[in-house]
């Protein structure tokens, strides 16, 4: 008897129409979607533990962290780590710097690439790639590579642009040990090794429009500056406001390869070489401060998280196409 | 036709403006090509010099009388490169496949999933905490692999290329009874062929340059890959003094060793192979760049 009474509950189970519970619904659609699941898996696993799980550690900058007691057991201070921001003179100065050079970086890079992008436009034949191989070269070598080409300029005994300056009678500088200099030369550092890069992406959006409308232009007799400014422009425009947007988004993220190779990593140059991205990596690395680190690290996320959104609303706002999301 | 001379005036210009430019992109690597070329005396008497008063190859005949760390870091970053391209083609394949897929349920979520990190992230000190003190990779070659292993950006290239794979194929084959899997690697995969070799060439380029993480997690002798090789050599010339070139210091006697041109002969030793072999494929860079930035 005992038995009968699981196969007769069975056999009514089955004869009611299915619930259409939103489990089981669920259930079904993952048997089905199962193995385009599996595949994409690993890489959802990867990505849990190599940028998720870091995320947790953003309560370090309410922490005071010691190595021996971990993220979890280390101490809570509340904001504390935040005090040094509004005393100590680094954070302003790294945050000023981060900001200041991005912004010089990107309105320099855009205005030299189009520039050049147009000016590539003009011409036809076999020269412009050469040109354009020329320009790219810089892009291919590592930035530690950059510090040594740096380097060969200015080198305090021998450095070529003290040699140079030499010419016009000029006293030979020390370049490493100086802070105004750099204002000028990390932008001609960053120019010259990202202009091949961003010639191209603006070159090819040029070359992506259509011949039709600079027919139509010359039968009408318009000269080739008017062309220029009339169509080129105008319908690279959309491109050129994407490219600036998504660089502001960026804004507090700064290069850390350009502002730790060329100025060479020496003290006295701080003040104006030194950006958040640096400062976190020394005091990780040398004996420094970390949990201020951890602070100005956290403002560095969330801050830019709050900028990449705007920028995106921006993009959105005007073309809706290409917006990120 | 009044209008001709003035365009070629005008191209003339250009042409001298731009040759001009060009000149200056490239002399900085002359300038090192030079200096390595020179004599230590000349360096030290008359400073870096275009026109050398003295040429000389004794920095190369130094650095290959003693090529042990120039070699290791040439195995090490080769290695690397092949090992990490390699693990990352596939799994940016993998997970760029499904959901390129429009049928696939959980396309969006996982979508939005991979391209949070790229707007948001716990920043350098919990990374390296998590990597040194919990996933204990300090001094590893994984750590030099892992942490580009996977980029978003990569991601959404390699979506890009397969959007365009016709739908009908895959279809055909569900009808034939092939399971998802076959279908990825048996006809996806192979399709994919002159997308997987545009972004095998940028994801290699990023190993070969790759020193960041390298700087952030080797600290021993082991592992140097070519341009944490040279970030050392560049900040410190005490390097000399406790690495495997030190003896070579040693033999010449320190103080008449050439580091000047040495450094230089390092640094196109290291960096100078690449530098020709790139350029070669930069059509595939411009393919890769355009796709990447027009799409995002």
């Amino acid at each position: 008897m005992a038995k009968t009474e699981p196969a007769a509950t069975r056999i009514q189970a089955e004869s009611q129409p299915p619930k259409p519970s939103w489990l089981s619904k669920e259930w079904k659609h993952l048997k089905k979607n199962r193995e385009l699941l599996l595949l994409a898996t690993p890489g959802v696993l990867f990505k849990f533990v190599i940028a998720y799980i870091p995320m947790i550690g953003l309560i370090l900058a309410f922490k005071y962290f010691r190595y021996d007691q971990g993220i979890f057991g280390s101490k809570w201070v509340g904001f504390n780590n935040f005090e040094f921001l509004f005393k100590a003179q680094d954070a302003v100065r790294i945050i000023r710097n981060t900001l200041l050079y991005n912004i010089t970086y990107i309105v320099l890079g855009t205005v030299a690439a189009l520039l050049l992008a147009l000016l590539l436009n003009e011409l036809s034949g076999k020269l412009i790639k050469i040109y354009q191989t020329t320009m790219f070269l810089p892009y291919f070598i590592s930035f530690v590579l950059v510090g040594y080409i740096t380097n060969a300029f200015l080198d305090h005994k021998g450095g070529f642009l003290n040699t140079m300056i030499g010419w016009f009678g000029l006293e030979p500088h020390k370049w490493y040990l100086e802070t105004t200099p750099w204002i000028f030369i990390l932008p001609l550092v960053a120019l010259w090794k990202g202009i091949g890069f961003s010639t191209l992406v603006y070159y090819a959006g040029i070359t992506g429009i259509n011949t039709d409308y600079y027919e139509a232009a010359r039968l009408d007799g318009a000269s080739r500056i008017q062309m220029m400014w009339r169509i080129t422009l105008p319908l690279l425009k959309p491109l050129v406001i994407i490219l600036f947007i998504l660089g502001l988004g960026n804004i507090f993220r700064g290069d850390f390869g350009l502002h730790y190779f060329v100025p060479n990593n020496v003290g006295p140059n701080f003040p104006t070489t030194d950006i958040i991205d640096t400062y976190v990596y020394r005091a990780l690395t040398k004996l420094g401060d970390i949990n201020s680190a951890a602070a100005v690290g956290f403002l560095q996320s969330v801050v830019g998280l709050v900028t990449v959104l705007s920028a995106n609303f921006l993009v959105r706002k005007a073309d809706k196409d290409n917006a990120l999301f | 036709m009044p209008n001709t001379k003035g365009f070629n005036l005008m191209n003339g210009f250009i042409n001298v403006f731009l040759i001009a430019l060009c000149l200056a992109i490239a002399l900085p690597f002359v300038l090192v090509v030079i200096i390595s070329l020179t004599s230590e005396n000349s360096l030290v008497q008359d400073g870096y010099q275009f026109l050398p008063r003295e040429w000389s190859v004794e920095a190369y005949r130094i650095v290959f009388q003693k090529p042990d760390p120039l070699l290791k870091g040439y195995m090490v970053t080769i290695l690397i490169t092949v090992i990490g391209t390699f693990i990352s083609l596939l799994l940016t394949a993998m997970t760029a496949y499904p959901i390129s897929r429009m049928d696939f349920r959980y396309n969006r979520p996982i979508t939005f999933y991979i391209f949070f990190t790229m707007l948001f992230n716990g920043g350098l000190i919990p990374f390296y905490i998590m990597m040194t003190q919990y996933l204990h990779l300090k001094n590893s070659l994984l750590a030099l692999i892992i942490p580009t292993l996977l980029s978003p950006f990569n991601i959404m290239i390699m979506k890009g290329f397969l959007d365009k794979i016709s739908k009908e194929i895959i279809e055909s084959a569900k009808v034939d009874g092939a399971k998802e899997f076959r279908i990825f690697f048996t006809i996806i995969l192979p399709l994919a062929t002159p997308a997987l070799a545009t972004l095998g060439l940028f994801i290699a380029f990023g190993y070969w340059n790759e020193w960041y993480y390298a700087l952030l997690f080797i600290d021993n002798d082991k592992y140097i890959p070519l341009q944490l090789l040279l970030v050392r050599i560049l900040s410190q010339i005490e390097f000399l003094a406790n690495s495997p070139l030190a003896q070579v210091a040693d033999k010449l006697a320190y103080a008449n060793f050439p580091t000047l041109s040495v450094r230089m002969a390092m640094a196109i030793l290291a960096g100078g192979p690449m530098l020709i072999i790139f350029p070669f494929f930069q059509k595939y860079f411009v393919k890769g760049i355009t796709v990447g930035s027009l799409k995002g």
